[in-house]
């Protein structure tokens, strides 16, 4: 991070405020030639510079959305990925309260989304309003589906509605993060790793060799 | 300020080590093995991979489902705690007008960087010892590779590197029996492999410090060790207590079941067992204390903790301090000459080089919809390619080669492992996007470049006249230009990746150099700031890290590198720090120091 970056000057000084309280609370420690005492005392570790990886990790900010904000994003992450045979809906793994996070967190780039995502719930219930009078959560999934296809950008999208088809982007691809970083999701994906295995690893499955014609890679 | 051992710090030690990554860990490990009694200072905290690795942690328990942030930039997971590109309190500058900023790493912890590297480990070939010698540029160094084979032998056995040997010029082979099996490629790596084979780019095994097998705890200790029965049971134990990889969990976490070398996994725990080694953490050394007779008597550090200072006193100062951080100390430290110790030669701080990078990935349509594999593997690489082309520099442009590094398929999905959607499925939603998810996930695969940059006199860094860190000790301010070298360089990989990428299927957009090549330090590769040589003139130290200036003051990370090749540094630093504590040890019992 150059110096010159507000971000990492912000951080800096952050940490910098918790370290010297920290090290007020830390009992007068032993100087050399004397036997010390006990393992250090992390008084203050701020937990996106020096996380304790031994202890449940908690995410350091106030979570913004209010709760209106917080059912609007999740009927539409349940639009975007529901539920289905073999995996849960987003709001079964907690993608509402990623996005809460993902928009709370005090970097530039989350200070961005905010601003696109708290602006396109607006617009979303502003247009939910506009067609069939209630807020969007409330509609049938038929009706946000109208809403839905006018802004996914898989047509054309019409003038009035590029704010929200901005967000609708941004707001599907937030959906698939906190989706699939839920190891929930990963068995009907197709991730099955993260085991321990005995014995060499196995490598390629011979079918697999055979469709790409890797036998003479092997 | 904990004392790892439980013994009182001593009076008076045999020898300071300044740092605990690969080169102060190897350098005390070695030392306390032989009955030194070591002191070894860390300016960063405590830290125990058994205990604080997060091995098999999803990303639902992390804050952000562990997506990376400007402090956590590798993802929180990353093994590097309490550092990164800042450190709060401890700036760096970088001078206006510079041609991009450097960035610089730090792990404030003990073990340093070794807590966090790719564990790729190439041996420097004949050619990268005698760079000016081949084509005029840079300086040669003060050894070749004959003198350093044997200690890559005995570094990789120690600490046990899987690989093959391919004879490739200038890519050295192990001695016979040194290396471990490598596990099989993945599907990607396979694929890559076919295309190279039709660009004549050789895909091979990658070197990785990473157990694919348990050690051979029996016999290998009486190799490395010969007449030393205490250390032959000390590394023994330690040896049989290392697991073989379970083929899970990316490297970058660190390794809880230490089958990987980190110095926290590997030297320090033996280290520790000797009882010749006491370790002060959260330490930082301001200077090297100098006495009347010219040598050094110890060093001036303050403790993080209460912020008081003290001095610790012994007969040798080993620096490792990291190769800036090593600089920064010797600037620091007083001396006749004002421009810092042991730089009669006005070489410390010059000659900085990291690797150049850069990377290009794509979708691989052959991967989609394949069955469900674990590809997690041993963490990291199984395959890369050494550098082919290192008879043809006349005809390239640029003077010094690249090796290439490769990854992707199915791996841990995170927050940013389905971005491609936006490309390959615009506009879905509902049932039909979660079944573009699985038919598109695990069919991303890229490359990275790692090349060899040539020392140039604007890449240099030296102490900011006008900033001190929260410690008072005066920063680093950097320059840095890249040369055309390593633009076109840089533009030579884009285009070699691109030439991969579609002799896989896939469509490559690569970048011009320019654009393509990643930050100054970025790629976490500095060296070269104190180098060695066989001149004292035009060096730092001797070929055994010896400061020309100060007898007793030994210099063993990167700093000491004079060239930079495109293997990475940490399999060398290793192989010098215990060449040179060897050498040092000599010239205790003859009584030359």
């Amino acid at each position: 991070m150059p110096e010159n970056s507000p971000i990492s000057r912000r951080n800096a000084l952050k940490g910098l405020l918790s370290g010297a309280a920290g090290a007020a609370a830390v009992p007068a420690i032993a100087a050399p030639n004397h036997t010390e005492p006990a393992p250090p005392v992390h008084a203050s570790r701020f937990v996106f510079h020096d996380p304790d990886f031994m202890q449940p990790q908690k995410f350091p900010w106030e979570k913004l959305l209010s709760a209106e904000e917080l059912a609007t994003t999740q009927a539409l992450a349940d639009l975007i990925l529901p539920k289905d045979e073999t995996s849960p809906a987003a709001s079964e793994v907690g993608v509402p309260d990623f996005i809460n996070e993902w928009v709370s967190a005090e970097y530039p780039v989350h200070q961005e989304d905010r601003e696109t995502i708290r602006g396109g719930l607006g617009w979303l219930n502003t247009e939910s309003f506009k067609r069939f009078g209630k807020r969007f959560e409330e509609l049938s999934t038929e009706q946000q589906g109208k809403i839905a296809d006018d802004i996914c950008g898989a047509g054309e999208v019409r003038p009035e509605n590029r704010v929200g088809a901005a967000f609708f982007k941004r707001f599907r691809q937030l959906c698939l993060s906190g989706y699939y970083s839920h190891s929930q999701t990963w068995k009907s994906l197709g991730y099955v790793g993260n085991i321990s295995i005995g014995g060499p690893y196995p490598g390629v499955l011979p079918e697999v060799i055979e469709k790409l014609g890797l036998q003479d890679v092997v | 300020m904990p004392i790892l051992t439980e013994r009182k710090t001593q009076p008076q030690y045999d020898v300071i080590v300044v740092g605990s990554g690969a080169g102060g860990g190897m350098a005390a490990m070695i030392l306390a093995l032989n009955g030194v009694k070591v002191l070894m200072i860390e300016a960063g905290r405590n830290y125990d991979p058994v205990k604080e690795t997060p091995m098999f942690n999803t990303p639902e328990m992390a804050p952000l489902r562990g997506a990376a942030t400007p402090d956590r930039y590798f993802g929180y997971y990353d093994a590097t705690v309490n550092g990164g590109w800042q450190v709060p309190g401890e700036p760096y500058t970088n001078k206006q007008g510079t041609e991009g900023d450097f960035w610089w790493w730090r792990a404030r912890m003990l073990g340093g960087r070794t807590n966090h590297w790719g564990r790729i480990s190439l041996r420097f070939g004949e050619f990268d010892f005698k760079p000016k010698s081949r084509d005029g540029l840079g300086v040669d160094w003060p050894l070749g590779y004959d003198d350093m084979a044997p200690w890559y032998d005995r570094v990789e056995q120690l600490i046990g590197v899987y690989g093959e040997n391919d004879g490739i010029a200038n890519a050295p082979n192990s001695s016979p029996g040194v290396l471990m099996p490598p596990p099989k490629p993945r599907v990607g790596e396979l694929l890559a492999k076919k295309a190279g084979r039709k660009l004549g780019v050789p895909v091979v095994a990658a070197h990785r410090a990473v157990l694919s097998q348990p050690m051979d705890w029996k016999n290998l200790p009486k190799v490395l060790f010969p007449n030393n029965p205490k250390a032959q049971e000390i590394i023994g134990k330690d040896m049989m207590s290392r697991a073989a990889c379970f083929w899970a969990t990316n490297c970058i976490r660190g390794c809880s079941i230490r089958a990987n070398f980190q110095s926290t996994t590997v030297l320090l725990p033996p280290a520790l067992a000797t009882g010749n080694l006491d370790i002060i953490t959260d330490a930082m050394v301001r200077e090297v204390v100098m006495g009347a007779d010219g040598k050094a008597t110890g060093v001036h550090y303050i403790d993080k903790i209460t912020r008081r200072d003290a001095v610790a006193k012994a007969r040798v100062v080993i620096l490792a301090a990291s190769t800036c951080e090593t600089s920064r100390i010797l600037l620091n430290s007083k001396s006749r000459d004002k421009a810092g110790l042991a730089n009669s030669s006005g070489q410390v701080g010059r000659n900085l080089m990291d690797s150049v990078g850069t990377r290009l990935g794509a979708h691989i349509p052959a991967m989609e919809d394949l069955p469900p594999m674990n590809e997690d593997g041993a963490g990291g690489l199984h395959t890369y390619v050494p550098w082919w082309l290192v008879n043809d520099h006349a005809k390239l442009g640029f003077a010094r080669g690249y090796h290439i590094e490769m990854g992707g398929g199915r791996q841990m999905p995170d927050v940013k492992s389905f971005g491609y959607l936006d490309a390959t499925s615009p506009g879905v939603y509902g049932r039909k996007l979660k079944e573009d998810a699985r038919r598109y996930y695990g069919a991303q695969f890229g490359f990275s470049g790692r090349g060899e940059m040539i020392p140039n006199k604007d890449c240099y860094c030296e102490l900011d006249p006008k900033v001190v860190d929260q410690w008072g000790i005066p920063v680093l301010r950097f320059h840095w230009k890249w040369s055309d070298h390593e633009i076109k360089q840089a533009e030579h990989m884009q285009q070699t990746f691109a030439a991969l990428i579609e002799g896989m299927g896939g469509k490559a957009k690569p970048q011009s150099g320019a654009d393509a090549i990643q930050r100054p330090g970025e790629i976490i590769h500095e060296v070269g700031t104190a180098r060695m040589g066989a001149e004292a003139a035009e060096s730092v130290t001797n070929q055994y890290c010896q400061t020309w200036d100060v007898k007793n003051l030994f210099l063993m990370d990167g700093a000491v590198l004079p060239s930079n090749p495109d293997k990475n540094p940490t399999l060398t630093i290793l192989a010098l720090a215990w060449r040179s504590s060897e050498w040092l040890m000599d010239e205790m019992k003859r009584g030359n120091i």
